[in-house]
């Protein structure tokens, strides 16, 4: 039987096990919508109050379960409305199907009302892009982009479809979940090279990146540093792999890193990196990053490897067959002296984080967190706080800590937390500042219509904290542009939106609004007084090395 | 720093060339010249960039160019082990005082003379890109008037052979 463009989209997204998307309605997508009508109790659509709002949606819902995550949009503005949730996707490797309608084939071209080449504009934001220009196209090209987000490292795929198309009848026929394409595996010969290093290796140090929860390689990883008798650090992606309660876990390393993970690190001779790139984020000066050490570099994105840090080793493969590998070929190791001097390295850490009886940010992490369970995902926007958590927070299951790493997209959070929330099932945390609050707090809204259970806590400074650091270090205190001056009440603000809103200026009051917040069936917004001269430490300065790590700063008033 | 030759074949779809040449600007490759045609395969078109790089970045560009969905296969070519032919069309000024010398040069580089009119002559010259650069530099003194080359094509020699599966 014959059906038409649009109930074949309905129909793929089915197929391939797709329950909720994301999305906004809009002229050259109201045949989709009309056809979601039909499937709306097989196909939840959520609807955000901007584009944008519904990409980090889909984002986050993918962050938090693995899955890929779909988000609709119109063309024209709505499809451009996407381009910083298909980017931010995209630094993350975050698997993503993003569908925009557009005008009718005979239309493109000649800058029709609502016409923009989205695909020319996402080409070197998605891994693929498709238009599809005939119908009979349509399901085997939906297909091949869910095969392509999931496959490899994953990434967000852009599918364009003109109305025309969309209306267009061809018969169609019921497909299976497409399968990821076979994962690379690493070369036996490149491990035993590796196993060969990692022989005389006696302060060995793992790297994970966000690789090691895509490749769901938590458990190879811990087996391997168990077996080399290795201290585990990660990058801000990779956060959340390694749970806090495993005592080789010594954190985040790099710019705004765990003094202990930074400078094991440096210290290493052998640093085994997995799953992870070097960002610029993570390695400071590149002349100067370990160069104590060796390094071997397991990843399934070859292109990575010899990208930014030129390593002894590279692997190219999937990190958990490659680790697994790895280990059965290696004999258990003891390193007193490396595990002493790691133990060192954290009471070290310990003694130079200042204690506090006020509303600071570690202070708040902490309320949060004794109240919070190991599934609840943390998600947060981009700035101090977001360091703040990512070094505070004491996460233990893969998939619960949902950040914008590579893009570092301020307004990410309230979409990611809607849809980590609605994909995990999971009572979702953000944390944010109020500035990041402020560039997306319109799907306060959507958290509302849908009921979210969610507890949306700001860092408020009234200033752009993030920024407002370097001012200080510098930029001579100029603070250019970075004290917001505004007067926007999150608590009356968020009554208006029809959500909760309480106001805490000490750690008495946040306890107990975050406790009462944290059983709530919907959205409740905390607002946190916190004073504008905290500083993310340790930071080592942009450009710098470990060798001008800062771990403390005295601010004159 | 190494000049080398690089055979892609990539998707006969619209938009390859462009996400080829976006990936070279985006992550900063600088290519000396682009050949793009059809194939034996309607499926496929091929593309032959020459690029002067290093060798960590001539592996860079390998694997970005991999990671290209449109992309099947890529690889180097082997200077001794392939063939390479470059087309030049060149629009000199036709003086009778510099008219015979160049004629022979026309005859001594084995080109050709395809259009002859009281003001220009245009020539086509084939052949390596060294040989094209000296016919340019040859022709500089008389006048050149405008010129275009094709970029290299290049096969490699005997059974070698860029295919898809």
């Amino acid at each position: 039987m014959k059906i038409s463009g649009s109930k074949i989209v309905m129909e793929t997204l089915i197929e391939q096990g797709c329950d909720t998307i994301f999305g906004y309605p809009g002229g050259q997508v109201i045949n989709l919508f009309d056809e979601l009508y039909n499937y709306q109790d097989q196909i939840k659509h959520v609807l955000t109050a901007h584009e944008q709002g519904a990409s980090h949606a889909a984002d986050g819902y993918a962050r938090a379960t693995g899955k890929v995550g779909v988000v609709i949009a119109t063309s024209g503005p709505g499809a451009t409305n996407l381009v910083t949730g298909i980017a931010t996707a995209h630094l993350d490797s975050v698997p993503m199907v993003a569908i925009t309608g557009n005008v009718p084939c005979s239309l493109i071209g000649r800058d029709s009302f609502q016409e923009v080449d989205i695909v020319g504009v996402t080409m070197p934001i998605t891994k693929h892009n498709f238009i599809v220009k005939d119908v009979t196209k349509l399901a085997e090209t939906l297909r091949e982009a869910f095969r392509i987000a999931k496959s490899g490292r994953p990434g967000p795929v852009l599918v364009d479809i003109p109305k025309d198309v969309q209306v267009a009848q061809c018969e169609y026929e019921r497909g299976h979940v497409v399968e990821a394409y076979p994962k690379l595996a690493a070369s036996e010969d490149k491990l035993l090279k590796a196993a060969e290093i990692l022989k005389d290796a006696k302060k060995p140090y793992i790297y994970c990146g966000g690789g090691i929860i895509a490749g769901g390689a938590t458990r190879e990883i811990e087996a391997l540093a168990e077996k080399l008798d290795a201290v585990i650090g990660s990058s801000m992606m990779g956060l959340s792999a390694i749970s806090t309660d495993n005592p080789r876990f010594l954190g985040m390393q790099g710019m705004h890193g765990h003094y202990a993970s930074s400078i094991a690190q440096d210290e290493a001779d052998v640093i085994i990196v997995a799953g992870a790139r070097f960002s610029d984020r993570a390695t400071g000066k590149k002349e100067r990053f370990a160069i104590n050490s060796k390094i071997i570099h397991i990843d399934i994105d070859n292109s990575e490897l010899q990208k930014n840090i030129t390593v002894d080793l590279s692997i190219a493969g999937d990190v958990k067959n490659a680790v697994s590998r790895l280990t059965a070929m290696i004999d258990p190791k003891k390193n007193p002296e490396w595990m002493a001097r790691a133990a060192e390295l954290k009471e070290i850490e310990a003694s130079t984080i200042k204690k506090s009886e006020a509303l600071t940010p570690y202070n708040i992490i902490d309320i949060i967190s004794s109240v919070t369970d190991p599934k609840t995902v943390i998600a947060t926007d981009v700035g101090q706080h977001q360091m703040w958590t990512a070094q505070r927070y004491p996460f233990k299951s893969p998939r619960t800590f949902v950040s914008s790493g590579g893009l570092g997209t301020m307004g990410f959070g309230m979409g990611a937390a809607i849809g980590a929330q609605m994909g995990s099932g999971e009572r979702t945390v953000l944390v944010t500042g109020d500035g990041s609050f402020g560039m997306n707090l319109n799907e306060l809204a959507t958290a509302v219509s849908f009921n979210v259970p969610m507890v949306v806590v700001i860092m408020n400074n009234g200033v752009l904290g993030m920024v407002r650091q370097w001012q200080t270090l510098f930029f001579n205190k100029h603070y250019s542009n970075t004290t917001l001056n505004r007067q926007t009440d999150f608590v009356k603000l968020a009554e208006a939106f029809g959500a909760k809103g309480v106001r805490v200026t000490t750690c008495d009051e946040l306890k107990d609004a975050f406790a009462k917040a944290y059983k709530e069936n919907g959205p409740v917004v905390i607002d946190c007084i916190v004073n504008p001269d905290e500083f993310v430490l340790p930071m080592l300065p942009p450009g710098g090395s470990i060798d001008d790590i800062i771990t403390n700063v005295e601010v004159e008033a | 720093m190494e000049k080398f030759v690089i055979a892609i074949l990539v998707s006969n779809v619209s938009g390859v060339l462009t996400r080829v040449s976006s990936m070279f600007t985006r992550r900063g490759f600088n290519i000396d010249s682009l050949a793009v045609g059809e194939t034996e395969s309607f499926d496929y078109s091929r593309i032959t960039i020459t690029f002067t790089g290093d060798r960590a970045e001539k592996k860079q560009l390998i694997r970005q160019l991999a990671k290209l969905y449109d992309v099947k296969e890529v690889e180097v070519l082997d200077k001794a082990e392939s063939v390479s032919r470059e087309l030049l069309l060149i629009k000199v000024e036709n003086r009778p005082e510099t008219r015979q010398d160049i004629m022979s040069a026309v005859e001594v580089f084995r080109c050709k003379i395809i259009d002859y009119s009281a003001v220009s002559l245009i020539c086509e010259v084939t052949g390596e890109s060294s040989k094209i650069q000296a016919f340019i530099e040859l022709m500089k003194p008389y006048g050149i008037i405008e010129m275009c080359r094709t970029g290299m094509v290049a096969l490699e020699r005997g059974n070698n052979c860029l295919k898809s599966e």
